[in-house]
């Protein structure tokens, strides 16, 4: 695994060797889209894009950072303490205990990971949402880590790009995960106030109080193809109107159609796309 | 008159002593004070009552139909209200109801949600559930009162954004991203309130504010305790576990710091006494913009981003 560099820290190599026996004993895993049998080894080679229906599939927060930085070399950062549990919140299990195990299942301390690297040449932080952990539920931790994302950006003088992937509001903290919205919000103020691009790719899914604040506030606003975005989800729309949904409905393609996004890119062309767009903003004369 | 489970008692106390003054009219009879003595007994058991209310009963006094709504608040306090409509880009949505007037002496903005107060109003207004022409309206009176430097006000009452295709088509997170994002951009002061129902997203897109207000029987959450209940306990009955869970009062969230002030509400509920719920509103919020007019434009600003910066710091 040539990926383990210099960069990575401990922690996150601890992270890796980790989950290596989970995926040795899965070599075989079925497409969501098409359900046709993918070998693991062919799924990363073509990114965990299926060969056969050209769906994406979701990737992690860690490999999402591999995919674009420049030779999957950056450094992530220690994410800020937050009250943990703010609530002490319990349904049929104790929150705290649920944090404990999606920590211990994804080696991540929440559902979101910051890193800054080089992309295609051009400097950028980039803060990657992880649906792994508890579906990309956007809390404390996940708020406090976009501002600290929008701060390193501007101490660093870099572009930040944020990859959510979130079901939307962590319901375990209530009205604290609420208030993520507006203090996700001053994040993106505080990029627009330093005049540094703020980019948004938005990959599958990304809902609710996550696409109804920061993740639509891009100066640019990319996703990924057949990625699910909108603010309510499918299944809550077709319980409220009792109607057939129109195909397509809440996809990547749907919403550049309605004009809501700049472009849709496949997976493999990202790097690509970001390196055209961050060499033309970097370049620019005024 | 709606009654609520836990006010039965109550209005058939009123209900009964209606009937006798009826009946001592009709004979002539003094009956001053036995009705005295009963009319205390309905005092005292709203104060009862009342006092011991648990979030899930407070969710259903937040959603009382007749509990006075965003226009029976304009008609009280603002004078002059001029209504201004349309988002300039597609339609006018009544979910949302905004414009100029006169509070107190001096212009405001004045933006919220209106439920309605029967069948047509409430389809007109489509149960104060707005799409996003109606955050893009919202946007558009905020520059205004940027523009111009009038204070913002706005009042907040809606049980979450339309869920519908058309409202996604149209952009329905956009439209409240940009409208959160209006509300942190503006450098004039901004007080808004819950006065009924504070829904996830589609509340926070008119009250992210310099000051946040809640009427003492307000609620304000992520999610609905519906909501909440059938996602994480699998069982929507189990609503009144998942009201007390998310902390949706307005106790709970002064206590939490989500909010700045509680405005008091008469006894028994703003359902009971309207007037008197939209005077106490009124003196709250002219103290707020007292205590905000001495901010400069920069402060006011600055002051929004550090209060929703600061939430959850350690
Ligand atoms: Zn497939």
């Amino acid at each position: 695994m040539n990926w383990i560099t210099d960069y990575v820290r401990p922690k996150l190599q601890k992270l890796t060797t980790e989950t290596k026996p989970a995926v040795a004993d899965n070599l075989w895993q079925k497409c969501p889209s098409c359900e046709q049998m993918l070998f693991h080894r062919d799924l990363v080679d073509n990114l965990s894009v299926c060969h056969y229906c050209n769906h994406h599939l979701r990737l992690n927060a860690y490999a999402r950072l591999k995919l674009l930085f420049d030779n999957e070399e950056f450094t992530p950062i220690t994410l800020p303490k937050v009250p943990l549990d703010p609530l002490k919140f319990k349904d049929s299990k104790k929150y705290v205990d649920r944090l404990k195990d999606y920590r211990k299942k994804t080696g991540q301390e929440d559902a979101i990971l910051v890193a800054h690297g080089k992309i295609g040449g051009n400097p950028a932080v980039v803060a990657a949402f992880d649906f792994s952990f508890m579906g990309g539920s956007m809390g404390l931790a996940v708020g406090a880590a976009l501002v600290a994302a929008a701060e390193l950006a501007i101490k660093l003088d870099f572009p930040l790009i944020a990859i959510p992937a979130s079901g939307g509001a962590r319901m375990q903290e209530g009205p604290f995960s609420l208030m993520q919205m507006p203090r996700s919000t001053v994040a993106v103020q505080m990029m627009r106030e330093a005049r540094l691009p703020y980019l948004v790719l938005l990959v599958d899914p990304t809902l609710g109080g996550v696409s109804a604040s920061f993740a639509m506030l891009g100066d640019i606003t990319l996703a990924e193809s057949g990625a699910t975005i909108g603010f309510t989800g499918a299944r809550v729309i077709q319980q409220t109107i009792k109607e057939k949904l129109p195909a397509g409905f809440q996809t990547a393609e749907y919403l550049q159609e309605h004009g809501m996004i700049d472009r849709v890119v496949h997976r493999k062309d990202l790097r690509a796309t970001f390196k055209k767009i961050l060499t033309l903003l970097r370049q620019k004369s005024l | 008159m709606y009654t609520l489970d836990f006010e039965k008692q109550i209005t058939d106390l009123e209900t009964k002593i209606e009937e006798l003054r009826h009946v001592s009219k009709e004979k002539g009879m003094d009956i001053v004070a036995e009705i005295s003595v009963l009319q205390k007994k309905v005092d005292k058991l709203l104060k009862d009552v009342y006092g011991k209310l648990s979030s899930w009963d407070k969710v259903q006094v937040a959603r009382h139909p007749e509990r006075p709504h965003f226009l029976d608040y304009v008609k009280e306090l603002i004078e002059d209200f001029t209504e201004l409509t349309g988002d300039r880009l597609y339609a006018d949505d009544q979910a949302i109801v905004g414009g100029l007037g006169r509070f107190r002496g001096q212009t405001v903005m004045i933006i919220g949600q209106e439920k309605g107060h029967d069948i047509e109003s409430r389809m007109k207004h489509n149960f104060g559930s707005p799409k996003p022409e109606g955050y893009r309206k919202a946007v558009r009176l905020m520059a205004l009162a940027e523009h111009y430097r009038v204070p913002l006000i706005t009042l907040v009452d809606t049980a979450g954004a339309y869920p519908g295709i058309e409202a996604e088509e149209r952009g329905q997170a956009v439209a409240i991203a940009r409208a959160t994002d209006m509300c942190l951009s503006v450098t004039v002061p901004f007080v808004a309130t819950i006065i009924g129902e504070g829904g996830s997203g589609g509340a926070i897109a008119l009250a992210t504010a310099n000051r946040v207000l809640m009427m003492e029987y307000a609620i304000y959450s992520v999610i609905s305790p519906e909501g909440c209940a059938s996602i994480l306990w699998h069982d929507s009955a189990k609503k009144g576990e998942a009201a007390e869970a998310q902390k949706l009062t307005a106790q709970d969230l002064l206590k939490l710091k989500i909010i700045d002030r509680i405005v008091p509400e008469p006894l028994g509920a703003a359902h009971r006494n309207p007037k008197e719920a939209i005077t106490n509103l009124g003196n709250a919020l002219e103290k707020e913009l007292k205590d905000l007019s001495n901010l400069t434009p920069k402060q006011l600003k600055a002051q929004r981003h550090q209060k929703y910066l600061d939430i959850g710091r350690v």
